[in-house]
């Protein structure tokens, strides 16, 4: 009974904790804004849409990792299917959270965006590293 | 013996504390975050010192056995503090420093007795059932301290964002080793498989602190009301 009690009180907290960590690392790339090749590959000009993170994360995994970022790019990852479950199950019941998690969607596309951004400028970097040398 | 999983866990941790004090050093925040940093190097001294206990004495030895609870309390302390220097930045501008520490004293004070009070029945190895139990009585603690902090960040509109990220990643640390503790207590036929990720969440914390450190300017700022799950 006891720990019935203490795994919904913590898995409660891990949700609330979770969720609230996923947004504010996508919280500072949402200022970012998006360079015109980036603009040009992903098609996301100014606000993104759910249905783009899948793609996003594809070009993301063609360019070489950048170590800084790999944790951040997996717990937005694991975020968003965090979100596309509550998408396939509670949002059907409650339609302002269907909003929201679109909303929410849409935001990861965009951190993963701006993640795809910093790849290729660092691909750049490490191409221009190797002609100089 | 431990197997390469665990050994593999354990090197991973050890590294990512021992980066997140490169990190805090490298960004000038080792003595802005000082009980914060002192909690990382006492992690990483005790992941080397359990290291070289496991290897002489092996996993099954008492020396290991001992070394691992003794460890394990004195590192809970060091979190506790850790959380409380988060309280006492919070709440600077209300100069309430005082009164945190005050409060910190008579907190750990009072789970001490607590966790007495339990184990004085048990009258052989007093003093190894104490410690075990006030470990896992000031976890509890600050799980629910890193939730009344989190409230206070929100109410306060506090927009420091590495601050609020460290409240929130040990609010994550905190919330990931109770509902593995329930689950493990819960499904005690399953228990291995909760044990085999105890060790995993170990490194979230050292991760996040990390990443905060490095990517995240002293003076950026964020606005908390957009970061809570129920809009305020």
């Amino acid at each position: 009974m006891m720990a019935g009690v203490i795994f919904v009180f913590s898995a409660a907290a891990l949700l609330q904790f979770f969720i609230s960590y996923c947004r504010s690392l996508i919280a500072a790339s949402s200022k970012q804004v998006l360079s015109a090749e980036v603009k040009d590959v992903t098609g996301i000009q100014r606000i993104a849409s759910g249905d783009d993170f899948k793609r996003v994360m594809q070009l993301l995994q063609l360019c070489p990792e950048r170590p800084e970022d790999r944790n951040s790019v997996q717990a937005i990852g694991a975020y968003f299917s965090l979100l596309g479950f509550l998408r396939s199950t509670l949002a059907r019941l409650v339609p302002s959270m269907r909003a929201w998690t679109e909303s929410e969607r849409g935001q990861c596309a965009y951190f993963a965006a701006v993640a795809l951004g910093r790849r290729i400028s660092f691909s750049r970097d490490m191409l221009a590293q190797q002609m100089d040398t | 013996m431990l197997g390469p999983y665990e050994y593999a866990v354990w090197l991973m941790c050890t590294l990512l504390e021992s980066a997140v004090l490169v990190c805090a050093f490298k960004k000038n925040a080792l003595r802005r975050y000082m009980l914060l940093n002192v909690y990382m190097a006492a992690s990483l001294v005790v992941s080397i010192g359990r290291y070289n206990i496991l290897s002489h004495y092996g996993f099954t030895s008492k020396e290991y056995l001992y070394f691992y609870y003794y460890s394990d309390a004195l590192l809970t302390i060091a979190l506790y503090f850790a959380l409380m220097s988060l309280y006492s930045r919070i709440f600077s501008d209300l100069n309430a420093e005082r009164y945190i520490r005050i409060g910190t004293v008579i907190l750990l004070s009072g789970t001490a007795l607590f966790s007495y009070a339990v184990v004085q029945q048990s009258s052989s190895k007093l003093v190894t059932h104490f410690v075990v139990e006030l470990s896992q009585n000031l976890y509890f603690v600050g799980l629910l301290l890193t939730y009344i902090l989190w409230a206070a960040v929100l109410k306060m509109r506090e927009t420091r964002t590495r601050l609020i990220q460290m409240v929130l990643s040990m609010g994550v640390y905190f919330s990931l080793f109770a509902a593995n503790f329930a689950l493990q207590n819960l499904y005690q036929s399953r228990g291995s498989f909760f044990e085999f990720l105890t060790p995993l969440f170990g490194c979230f914390l050292p991760l996040s602190w990390a990443y905060t450190f490095w990517h995240v300017p002293e003076e950026a700022r964020t606005v908390p009301s957009r970061l809570a799950v129920v809009p305020r």
